[in-house]
């Protein structure tokens, strides 16, 4: 056993091996980038800028889900709720801002026969504010709602149909007009973007490189962020919780903390949504919406970054194209996409280029 | 001092009465066996003891000072018991590294954790293995790593449930072997077992349960002798 001792010290330990060695995160960080200097130096035609800079925020929602369900094993069917917090205040400080300019109220404000914004939109106008706002919001629903969730030991399936529950709830609460945020209409006609006209070449080019450079930093910090000690222990979260709690790690701490920033980063790609499609209103916070970002990642591959961001980016790619092409045949497009992964590629349409199941395996012995 | 003292143990799981007033007492540097058929309530104990099943009376205290009962199963694995279960539990996405890495335990300082690996790699033989994932060890292989995570935390109270199940008879013997080796003055080791020859090769002292209470306690030749235990397990 005294060799096996020296060829276990000979082995280099720690950190030092465990660069971060994902090629295919760093494609998609490098055309991320890219794409946002190639937007800069020569925009195409408006659309598929605009087009663009929305399949980024939806990467950046998928990779918000990756990371609790692909590598904790938390499978949030209720996603939307955090995009949608982020789309909110979003559309509000745009609003706001609006106001604050031109002295005009919006539509939904006049039909409600109110002469001011209500009281809680105060301070909204200001940009800082308003991010800072939305990530806490986010943050603060996720935490109230992972406490309540995983101190009881709510977990797999039980999780996922109240996080449902609770998307579904949040869509009835915004519906109705008296909630103050537009109800059924939701909220539009966003005038400005930090003093600029909304729907000016430079405004949309400017929101998509936004986007892009978010999915990129996004991308490039939980790749970063799971191959660390704490990405090792997610993963082992995901695989064993009793064995991981009763190795003396605290687990609820562990999920409470990842599903907090993973809601933050949805919240974010809502804030990047919302100004580039013009519009919000409670469809966001539909189940269905939620459950199609699940698709997104099962599609791409679970438990792989870039597997969520070419899931996402493919689905809604095809949806953008097809969904005006022939939009009654979208659903059946999407199920049968969902069936294949499920029948086929169980570990999403990376199998198809052999990439190995999991992230950590990259750095095993081979 | 005792190292860990089990007081009139009582756990029901419905009306079904798994452990009826169960008392042992463990001393350091000893290493028990808890033995019985199954639905004796072995893994049970275990279960208390880690926090796991909260019981409907009883104390289970840790060193005289701590009543586990009263804990989580974080703050029991804090205290430094440490639990290897039946079916052996590693992680199977990380390494084998990564596993004993974990398995250190959150006090243990990130530098002193390299020499903790290297030396617990040693004692259970998978040095050469040390960078492949868990995931594809042989079973023989899960069982010493997860008994190796279990010790990365230099444990005072070690818990082991059928640390030979499903193991060959040279990977028993090795096993066994491992186990004895392991015996330290400050660290006391429960374990449960079916394998008799296992049990009388680790043993100091075996206790006895049948169907939730404890049938005897003292030496292997004892209990061979003993008729009530004969005629409920080693008689079957």
């Amino acid at each position: 056993m005294s060799g096996a001792v020296q060829t276990a010290l000979a082995a280099p330990a720690g950190p030092a091996r465990r660069a971060v060695r994902d090629p295919l995160v760093a494609g998609l960080v490098g055309l991320c980038l890219a794409a946002a200097a190639g937007l800069l130096v020569a925009p195409p035609a408006p659309y598929l800028v605009n087009a663009l800079g929305q399949l980024a925020a939806f990467a950046i929602l998928a990779v918000s889900l990756d990371l609790v369900w692909g590598y904790l094993g938390i499978l949030s069917l209720g996603h939307g709720l955090f995009f949608a917090i982020g789309g909110y205040v979003c559309a509000m400080h745009l609003l706001a801002h609006g106001v604050a300019v031109t002295g005009v109220l919006p539509d939904f404000v006049q039909f409600m026969g109110w002469k001011s914004l209500p009281a809680y939109w105060v301070g909204l106008d200001h940009a800082p504010y308003a991010l800072v706002l939305a990530l806490a919001l986010a943050g603060l629903v996720a935490f109230v709602f992972g406490l309540a969730s995983f101190r009881s030991r709510v977990n797999g399936v039980y999780f996922s149909i109240i996080s449902q529950a609770l998307v579904y709830v949040a869509m009835l609460l915004m519906y109705r007009n008296d909630t103050g945020l537009g109800g059924n209409n939701g909220m539009t006609g966003f005038p400005l973007l930090f003093g600029w006209p909304m729907g000016s070449p430079g405004v949309v080019t400017g929101l998509a490189v936004a986007a892009l450079l978010t999915l990129a930093a996004i991308l490039a910090g939980t790749r970063l962020l799971v191959g660390t000690a704490i990405g090792r222990r997610m993963l082992a979260c995901r695989d064993d919780e009793t064995r991981l709690r009763t190795l003396g790690y605290s687990t609820t701490r562990l999920k409470l903390g990842i599903w907090c920033l993973s809601a933050m980063i949805a919240a974010l790609a809502g804030i990047l949504y919302v100004p580039q499609v013009g519009i919000i209103n409670p469809r966001v916070l539909a189940p269905d919406l939620s459950i199609e970002i699940a698709v997104w990642v099962a599609i791409g591959g679970l438990g792989r970054l870039g597997g969520a961001v070419i899931g996402a980016i493919l689905v809604n790619g095809l949806k953008f194209w097809l969904s005006a092409a022939m939009p009654e045949a979208w659903p059946f497009i999407l199920s049968g996409l969902v069936l294949l992964v499920v029948l086929v590629l169980p570990n999403g349409l990376l199998d198809l280029v052999g990439w190995r199941p999991r992230p950590t395996w990259l750095r095993g012995a081979r | 001092m005792t190292a860990l003292v089990v007081d009139a143990l009582t756990v029901a799981f419905g009306r079904f009465t798994a452990l009826d007033a169960v008392s042992l007492a463990v001393d350091p540097g000893e290493v028990r066996a808890v033995i019985g058929p199954n639905g004796a309530g072995k893994t049970t104990l275990l279960d208390v003891i880690s926090g796991i099943t909260k019981p409907v009376s009883g104390r289970v205290m840790l060193g005289d000072r701590i009543d586990l009962t009263k804990r989580s199963e974080v703050e029991i694995a804090r205290a430094g018991v440490r639990r290897k279960f039946q079916k052996p539990s590693v992680f199977p996405a990380l390494t084998v590294r990564e596993n004993l890495e974990i398995g250190c335990g959150p006090p243990l300082p990130a530098r002193d954790r390299p020499d903790r690996i290297a030396s617990v790699l040693g004692e259970i033989g998978l040095g050469p293995r040390a960078e492949v994932p868990a995931g594809r060890l042989a079973h023989g292989e899960k069982q010493w790593l997860e008994i190796g995570m279990v010790l990365a935390a230099e444990p005072a109270l070690l818990l082991l449930d059928e640390p030979v199940a499903g193991l060959s008879d040279a990977e028993t013997a090795e096993t066994a072997a491992l186990i004895r080796s392991l015996r330290r003055p400050d660290r006391a080791i429960l374990v449960i077992e079916h394998d008799m020859g296992f049990v009388e090769a680790i043993a100091d002292r075996v206790t006895v349960l049948h169907e939730g209470r404890t049938l005897y306690e003292g030496s292997m030749a004892g209990a061979r002798a003993e008729p009530r235990v004969i005629e409920v397990f080693l008689g079957r």
